[in-house]
């Protein structure tokens, strides 16, 4: 069997008593879309962060392409091929949304200890950031500042700087958090687009959203993944139903 | 447009410091060389400054520490006869710039309140190192043996000649300032400054960025000082003292953060309202602490904010 | 160098890092709750020195100085807090830096208006004026034996109060989460100002008690203001323990530092050249120190804050 893009073993870590991340394990194959979801609380978006190298566990292993990179911190995991989007909208604000994706790409483009040349003149940072909005949708806006963005496009464009660091794995807490349906709507269609391209690891509460694009879900509850399997099999599982009580499965 | 208003500003604002020695000799008033060439050398200090601070978000108050070191450089070497200017200040540059590494080596890897209490304690110690030497006077400080000698090339003893070296520094430096903030580095410390966790996840380490620029801050500011100890002809421990840092952090804010025009119009504000308060009442600080103050809770923005319109720096 | 030239200068470094501490901890609990840097703090210490001067003067009895001086700090502190810094507590770090530092020029040039520049001299009553023999070898100052005593008095009555009162739960609990403090309806606005006027009363202790030790002039904030910094760097933002810890490990490696460093060179070295590097290396001795601590813990021995 193949080993998988991304290998999780033991991941645990706790605030005090809490224990948010509790021996969590999880295997994401190449090319899947691998939704992970829980309850309000369980812990979604910590363990997000100690994927992507914002957050230190106290205990387990990560391996990305059969690399060690437990120990690596955010950027260097972010060079080798890891992406994140923030579930708050986490953009540069007084950038323009150009600006915003022409960075990404020069965070991945060779050396940014270049002291003359004006970087936005630089056609080699400017050009795949214009294709990369066009992509998102959000062509007509490469010129907005970033603060003067709908909150709908704000998501989008933290996809597309997320998209500009050229990664291997995705991993999208909440794309669609306080979008409305149309912009929902839309946002689905697109990550659908980049399905089989990219390894996504989607955290998200709108199930429509995740029974659309997810080849497999882990459920995530207190910090424990309870079932992992694909969407069939996961909404007969009778304890994701009790884990929800009520919610819609 | 705001970046249009400000470039005509910054220009116009040039075009009048180039007049400022023909003006002079005409009214018969060569005092205003004196103000104005102080002026742009604090200009220099003060564009160093907001390299880091108004575009890095580096709240550095030991900034002063490199205007004395670069002064303390050239009046070293003259105490001990070599007048060369070019040894003078490569050695200012080079000694600005290596205390910077070495201060900000320490400094930057904390951030938020704990670096200002750092570099402002650096640059303290730096001063009692300067006022407990008593080979360069120690506390009273000493005078400048000779200015700095730039043979076949300037003669800073003729007023006009150095104000014009001073000035063409100046553009110089407002040059490299603007065009290292809108390169790929200065992208890197923009960003560093408008959202860590972000600049984090897209895989740059703000870390080596921002002490390059603090560096680079330093040495400029060394140029200030080498300058401002020609200017003066004495070199004092309170080139040092941290509430010059303070005037600098200052001048920065008053005359708008992260604009090219601002540290000059700043500097020109900051140095033209002391010379009027002063002239006024010798206890004109009693005036410039308050309205210290009102500028902070009131006109944040600083002059050059005044015409911003809302976009970036042009 | 002798055993009882050593012991007096190991008490002399107490008495400097109990001062030390005064100030840092009204420093770190404002810092810690309010999350305001406060570059005046040093000008209340100014004010406490000058007021218990001035006290001594009018009154004649030194005794009635300290409460005096004392609430005149204390009054002073509370308005500085309602008419400037108020309005600083939403703004970022360098807005209160800049208009702290504008306060620090306001009060120095006041105090030289009324007092004028030149250092004003604290006299102390006969009664503190002598010696006391301490440990039945060394003869050290009444008064200097006076304030460490004092400092370490209200070094515990601060730990008590900080741990074991409601007042010292709200602080402790406001320094960890003041949203969540002021949710829970607790009046924020009249703890800020209580914690501030604590803070001033502290630096107005520190004042008071340094006049007859230091030097009392127009500035005098400003020097131990940074010192006082590097023992926040030092022993770790927000915390009293971090305060005490760093304020004794700052006041004794100063204070041995410019006694014995000039000698121990002088062993090594010439006598001249111990004579210029000596002064200016014992100088230098705590912010070397607060760069090395920084090298290996960027927060500091035991700050407050864990996330």
């Amino acid at each position: 069997m193949a080993e998988a893009l991304l290998e999780v073993r033991g991941l645990s870590k706790a605030y005090g008593a809490l224990r948010a991340t509790d021996q969590v394990d999880l295997d994401v194959r190449e090319g899947e879309t691998h939704a992970i979801i829980g309850p309000n609380g369980a812990g979604k978006t910590t363990l997000i962060g100690q994927l992507a190298g914002n957050l230190r566990p106290d205990a387990g292993r990560i391996r990305f392409a059969g690399e060690e990179i437990t120990a690596l911190a955010a950027p260097a995991r972010s060079r080798k091929g890891l992406a994140r989007s923030f579930q708050i909208t986490s953009i540069y604000r007084d950038f323009t949304a150009l600006d915003n994706v022409a960075l990404a790409v020069q965070a991945h483009a060779g050396d940014s200890f270049r002291f003359w040349r004006p970087a936005r003149k630089e056609a080699v940072l400017r050009e795949p950031a214009r294709a990369i909005l066009e992509e998102v949708g959000l062509g007509a806006r490469a010129d907005a500042v970033g603060a003067n963005l709908a909150h709908g496009e704000q998501r989008q464009l933290e996809i597309a700087i997320a998209l500009a660091t050229q990664p291997r794995l995705m991993l999208l807490d909440e794309p669609v958090a306080g979008m409305g349906a149309d912009e929902s709507q839309r946002m689905v269609e697109f990550l659908a687009r980049l399905k089989g391209r990219r390894t996504l690891i989607l955290v998200e509460h709108d199930m429509d959203a995740v029974f659309t694009l997810a080849d497999r879900i882990s459920v995530l509850v207190y910090g424990r993944i309870i079932a992992t399997g694909t969407p069939v099999e996961i909404r007969a599982n009778p304890e994701v139903r009790r884990a929800y009580l009520g919610e819609e499965v | 447009m705001g970046a249009r208003a400000r470039t005509v500003v910054l220009i116009a604002g040039l075009a009048l410091l180039a007049a400022v020695p023909p003006v002079a000799a005409l009214t018969g008033q060569p005092f205003y060389l004196d103000l104005f060439r102080r002026i742009m050398i604090f200009a220099i200090a003060a564009s160093s400054l907001n390299l880091i601070l108004g575009y890095g978000g580096m709240i550095s108050f030991g900034h002063a520490a490199y205007l004395g070191i670069g002064a303390y450089a050239v009046g070293i070497l003259a105490h001990y006869g070599i007048y060369n200017g070019f040894l003078q200040w490569g050695l200012a540059i080079g000694a600005a710039a290596l205390v910077a590494l070495a201060i900000g080596a320490v400094s930057i890897r904390t951030s938020g309140v704990y670096f200002i209490m750092i570099t402002l304690a650096f640059t303290q110690m730096l001063y009692y190192l300067g006022i407990s030497i008593e080979e360069y006077g120690g506390d009273d400080g000493m005078r400048l043996a000779a200015r700095s000698r730039f043979p076949g090339l300037v003669d800073l003893g003729d007023a006009t000649a150095f104000y014009y070296l001073v000035f063409a520094i100046l553009c110089l430096c407002l040059l490299l300032v603007h065009r290292l903030v809108n390169s790929r580095f200065g992208m890197v410390i923009q960003a560093a400054k408008s959202n860590e966790a972000r600049t984090l996840a897209i895989g740059l380490s703000p870390y080596p960025y921002k002490l390059a620029a603090f560096v680079i801050a330093g040495a400029m500011c060394g140029v200030a000082g080498a300058l401002l100890v020609n200017h003066t002809a004495y070199l004092t421990p309170e080139f040092m003292h941290w509430t010059r840092s303070g005037e600098i952090l200052f001048t920065v804010t008053l005359g708008g953060m992260a604009t090219t025009a601002g540290p000059l119009l700043g500097a020109a504000a900051f140095l033209l309202l002391e010379d009027l308060l002063s002239g006024w009442t010798v206890h004109w600080q009693i005036i410039l602490g308050p309205f210290l103050v009102l500028v902070v809770l009131f006109a944040r923005r600083g002059l050059a904010g005044l015409l911003r319109g809302g976009g970036r720096d042009g | 160098m002798n055993l009882v030239l050593v012991l007096e200068q190991l008490l002399n470094g107490l008495q400097f890092g109990v001062m030390l501490f005064l100030m840092a901890a009204g420093l770190t609990l404002v810092f810690g709750i309010m999350n305001l840097v406060n570059l005046a703090h040093g000008s209340l210490y100014m004010v406490g020195a000058y007021l218990a001067a001035a006290a001594y003067q009018w009154t004649g009895s030194f005794v009635l100085s300290v409460p005096l001086a004392l609430a005149g700090t204390l009054a002073v502190g509370i308005v500085v807090e309602l008419v400037a810094l108020r309005s600083l507590y939403e703004r970022d770090h360098l807005d209160q830096v800049l208009a702290t530092f504008g306060l620090i020029l306001f009060f120095n040039e006041l105090i030289a208006i009324i007092w004028g520049r030149a250092a004003i001299y604290a006299a102390l009553p006969g009664w503190l004026s002598g010696q006391v023999e301490l440990l039945g070898v060394v003869r050290y100052p009444v008064y200097r034996a006076l304030v460490i005593l004092v400092g370490l008095a209200v070094a515990v009555a601060l730990w008590i109060v900080v741990a074991h009162t409601r007042f010292g739960m709200l602080v402790r609990a406001g320094a960890s989460n003041r949203t969540m403090v002021a949710a829970l309806g607790v009046n924020i606005r009249l703890l800020y100002t209580v914690v501030f006027g604590f803070g001033a009363a502290l630096a107005g202790l520190a004042g008071l008690m340094a006049g007859p030790i230091y030097a009392v002039q127009p500035g005098m904030g400003e020097g131990i203001l940074i010192q006082v910094f590097v023992v926040i760097v030092i022993g770790g933002i927000g915390s009293i323990r971090g305060a005490l810890a760093g304020a004794l490990i700052v006041g004794m490696v100063d204070t041995l530092g410019r006694a014995f460093l000039k000698p121990m060179l002088a062993t090594v070295f010439s006598p001249t050249a111990a004579d210029s590097a000596g002064p200016a290396l014992a100088s230098m001795l705590i912010y070397m120190l607060m760069a090395a601590v920084l090298a290996v813990r960027p927060e500091g021995l035991f700050p407050a804050r864990t996330g």
